[in-house]
């Protein structure tokens, strides 16, 4: 059986030291092999920027696709071949800003992966600008008076649109990230995980110690019932979304059962010739 | 060969395809070839649209010039078609809602009033006038009046007895009623069913695609509604999911194009398709298939552009994205197929050549191609002829073989082809690279070295492609005074010409191209160095095959454009005039 080693290549991370995307990577390489999974059969799609790189520290079979198209890039991956474990990593400006149209459709259909955000409320690949999950007023090389737009509410949107799981996780609490991740991609359908993981080198705002004094942790709160939808949305308006923990899940269809031509059988493993007697059938359709 | 062409015209949503579509499908189960060709505006109901069928001995691939018979459903028909109509031409009307006609000035036409929405009417539902207007037709025409009886059935079983008999009845009454007063009119043109027992297919471009893609193995396809691209989506859900092909409709031709290609990363085939518009959107992702090496097929149908253009026109302005689209340098091959037959086998074939090069494949047709039906005879088109060739997939034992960690996905060979493993198996783990990478597909920007031998590695790959059997066709003499070039759905209008070129005494050729891109400059060469005129036919504003052949093979001076972006398919007549042949090779 694989262990957490297994799901680690030789690359060394080119994050900043004291980036928050290597506890997400480490947790993510804990969660797998906690649950038994090996590296062949888990595809890690991942999009651009800081956070796209994971694809590249994580042994398993990867797509590092491009900016903001993680999601449609893995629903490929998942439609071809049901059986595998898919995992869709990318950060809040891939995911939130050119993906934010992906996102919202694959949460509509309920594909069967994992989505992890590592949400750091900044563009740091690029060297320091305002992102979709920048608090209004931030200030940055793009937003130097300020920014003047909301921040993008990407758990609340999950919810409202149908997500099956939501959770967010912090970079800080490696822990909860790796029980939170177990809990997704155990779960059947689109399970969305928004890890909060702070970027030491631009924000200077949103820091370990910001998010420690503002999250709260509804995992431990006894009345917390993640089935209650209005009860999830009032606590995220609550916090201004400052929660982690297990937000919100219910049970859906998962896509690849219900879609036009839902097979047992992975499309990546059918037969590629049709039955003679099916081809001449289907020429007399067309007489 | 006799051909006869009868069209029927009217405000759209009022039954025009489903007239036109039992008229056309009947008589080819009759043993007739038939070319149909749909003419409709982008809205749903009013407007004019009208459906035109080309009925012939042996197969065609073009609606025709000219018109022998006219049904009218309204005015506007009359207005914008009867020009069209020969001296020996048929007018038929609904004299129950055009109680008074303006008839053009100097029409030299038989008229023929029929109450057709009346008729129905009183038969049970006007919606059957298409039915009375078949029955018309049929008279005239001198077929019998149970021509139809069979499709009536098959079209309208489920919804009862009485819905069958109904519409067998409309057909008669519209029969008997022009046998009354009008007869069969012996003037017509009256070609014979083709005596090759029948039983030919009646498919559009857009339905041959899908088939192609069927027969390949393609279990996958993921697209975007656009006109004139949407059947081959309704053709996937219509057969795919029988055999377990998943057929997903995406929030856009972003994600569509990028799930074929996490599809084809995970080892089924899968395709999409798309227009115009779409094929913009796509350019990105046809980019990440050629850096990542992953298989990628698109059909690309195309209509008048720029922009969102004219959705329901034909044009063949997309030539220059499909060669050079997308930014950076990729490999890539781009099919141009020219009948309903190469829709499927080209189809077929792109799966193959996308697996083997591991690269983005696209085929690309027109409106004109991909929506007009037409008959093919029977085993025109066979799934067993099609090859099924998945390229250099490494096996479990090959993988097995090598150390861990010791599989290179991007491996530099020589032929510039690396071996694919497939997620699943094990060993063969690789991250599929949009980055410049190395080797073992881990991200490398900094070396130039490996950036050079990578892009060369990418770029030698079609050094083995042999555009002989697929590139291009030639029909003519090795020295020609004209020899007329075309690619896609302007193939039969060409022939068409050249033939009538040829009857008067020219020495003409026609070169017909059917890959662009790489394109087949031998082949071209060879075939074009003998004429001492040519006449690129293409269906847009500023000749992109024709700069596309001097840029690879030059002829500079010999090169001459035909050139048509109206948004309507060339004419014969237009392709003889436009190139002032009539004066210059002695029409």
């Amino acid at each position: 059986m694989a262990t957490m080693k297994d799901f680690r290549t030789k690359n060394k991370p080119t994050w900043c030291p004291g980036c928050g995307d290597f506890t997400v990577l480490a947790a993510l390489q804990k969660a797998v092999a906690e649950l038994g999974l090996e590296p062949e059969q888990v595809a890690l799609v991942s999009g651009i920027g800081c956070s796209g790189k994971i694809s590249q520290y994580f042994n398993s079979y990867g797509f590092h696709s491009l900016h903001g198209r993680s999601l449609p890039t893995a629903t490929g991956v998942k439609l071809a071949n049901q059986d595998l474990t898919v995992i869709a990593a990318g950060g809040d400006g891939d995911g939130y800003g050119i993906g934010m149209g992906h996102f919202v459709h694959t949460v509509r259909r309920n594909i069967d992966i994992t989505y992890i955000v590592m949400d750091n409320h900044i563009y740091g690949l690029t060297t320091g600008q305002t992102s979709p999950t920048s608090d209004r007023g931030f200030r940055s090389k793009t937003s130097p008076q300020g920014a003047a737009e909301e921040p993008v509410k990407a758990v609340e949107t999950a919810i409202v649109n149908g997500a099956s799981f939501v959770a967010q996780a912090f970079s800080g609490d490696v822990k909860q990230m790796t029980h939170i991740f177990k809990e997704a991609i155990s779960h059947k359908g689109f399970a969305l995980v928004n890890c909060f993981s702070p970027c030491v080198t631009f924000n200077k705002v949103n820091t370990y110690e910001w998010f420690k004094e503002q999250l709260v942790n509804v995992d431990e709160l006894e009345d917390y019932q993640p089935e209650d939808v209005d009860h999830a949305l009032r606590v995220l308006a609550e916090t201004k979304g400052t929660v982690t923990g297990i937000l919100y899940k219910q049970k859906r269809p998962v896509y690849h059962e219900v879609m036009s031509g839902a097979s047992d059988v992975a499309a990546a493993k059918l037969d590629l010739r049709l039955p003679k007697e099916e081809q001449q059938a289907l020429l007399q359709s067309f007489r | 060969m006799a051909t006869l062409t009868w069209k029927v015209g009217g405000a759209q949503g009022e039954g025009i395809d489903s007239t036109g579509d039992i008229f056309a499908t009947a008589l080819n189960r009759m043993g007739y070839y038939l070319f149909a060709y749909r003419h409709f505006m982008s809205l749903i109901k009013g407007g004019h649209t009208n459906y035109k069928v080309r009925v012939a001995e042996s197969p065609v691939g073009y609606h025709g010039d000219d018109l022998d018979i006219l049904v009218a459903f309204d005015q506007r028909t009359i207005d914008e078609n009867a020009h069209e109509l020969t001296e020996d031409g048929v007018l038929i009307y609904d004299s129950g809602k055009l109680k008074s006609p303006v008839i053009p000035d100097g029409l030299q036409v038989k008229l023929c009033p029929v109450p057709v929405t009346d008729m129905a009417k009183e038969l049970g539902s006007p919606i059957m006038k298409n039915m009375v207007a078949s029955g018309v037709s049929a008279a005239i025409v001198g077929l019998s009046a149970d021509a139809f009886d069979s499709l009536i059935e098959e079209r309208f079983g489920k919804k009862g007895e009485s819905v069958v008999e109904s519409n067998k009845a409309a057909v008669r009454a519209g029969f008997e009623f022009a046998m009354d007063r009008y007869g069969v009119l012996k003037k017509l043109p009256n070609p014979q069913p083709a005596d090759d027992g029948g039983g030919h297919l009646f498919i559009s471009g857009n339905e041959a695609v899908g088939l192609g893609a069927l027969a390949a193995g393609c279990r996958f396809l993921a697209a975007y509604p656009i006109t004139p691209a949407t059947e081959i989506m309704y053709t996937a859900l219509a057969h795919f999911p029988k055999y377990g092909g998943k057929v997903l409709q995406a929030e856009d031709e972003i994600a569509a194009c990028i799930m074929a290609i996490g599809a084809n990363y995970a080892g089924v085939r899968a395709m999409t398709s798309t227009s115009g518009p779409g094929l913009s959107l796509m350019q990105e992702a046809i980019g990440l298939a050629g850096i990542s090496e992953t298989p990628l097929v698109i059909v690309d149908v195309m209509r008048g552009g720029p922009g969102t253009g004219l959705p329901t026109k034909t044009e063949q302005s997309d030539l220059n994205e499909l060669v050079y689209g997308s930014h950076g340098e990729i490999p890539r091959i781009v099919l141009t197929p020219s009948t309903v037959e190469e829709c499927f086998y080209y189809t077929a074939e792109a799966f193959n050549l996308a697996e083997k090069y591991q690269c983005p494949v696209i085929v690309a047709t027109d409106l004109y191609l991909g929506m007009s039906k037409q008959s093919v005879p029977v085993g025109a088109i066979d799934f067993e002829k099609v090859t099924i060739d998945r390229g250099e997939l490494i096996s479990d034992e090959e993988l097995l073989a090598l150390a861990p960690g010791e599989y290179r996905r991007y491996a530099v060979t020589e032929s510039g082809i690396s071996k694919r493993s497939i997620p699943g198996q094990k060993n063969g783990r690789f991250v599929a690279m949009s980055n410049e990478h190395d080797e073992g597909a881990n991200e490398e920007i900094e070396d130039p070295e490996t950036r050079v031998q990578q892009m060369a590695k990418r770029m030698r790959k079609l050094d083995a492609f042999d555009p002989s059997a697929l590139g291009v066709e030639y029909d003519g003499p090795e020295t020609t005074e004209l020899t007329l070039v075309g690619f896609g759905s302007t193939r039969a209008q060409i022939g068409e010409a050249v033939k009538q070129l040829r009857e008067n005494g020219a020495k003409v050729g026609h070169l017909q191209i059917k890959v662009v891109k790489p394109f087949p400059d031998a082949l071209v060469k060879r075939y074009l160095s003998g004429a001492e005129r040519i006449v690129v036919v293409e269906n847009n504003a500023t000749g992109q095959l024709a700069e596309l052949i001097r840029a690879r093979v030059g002829f500079h001076d010999k090169i001459h454009s035909c050139l048509k972006f109206s948004g309507d398919p060339f004419t014969v007549e237009e392709i003889l005039a436009h190139c002032k042949l009539k004066q210059e090779v002695g029409l």
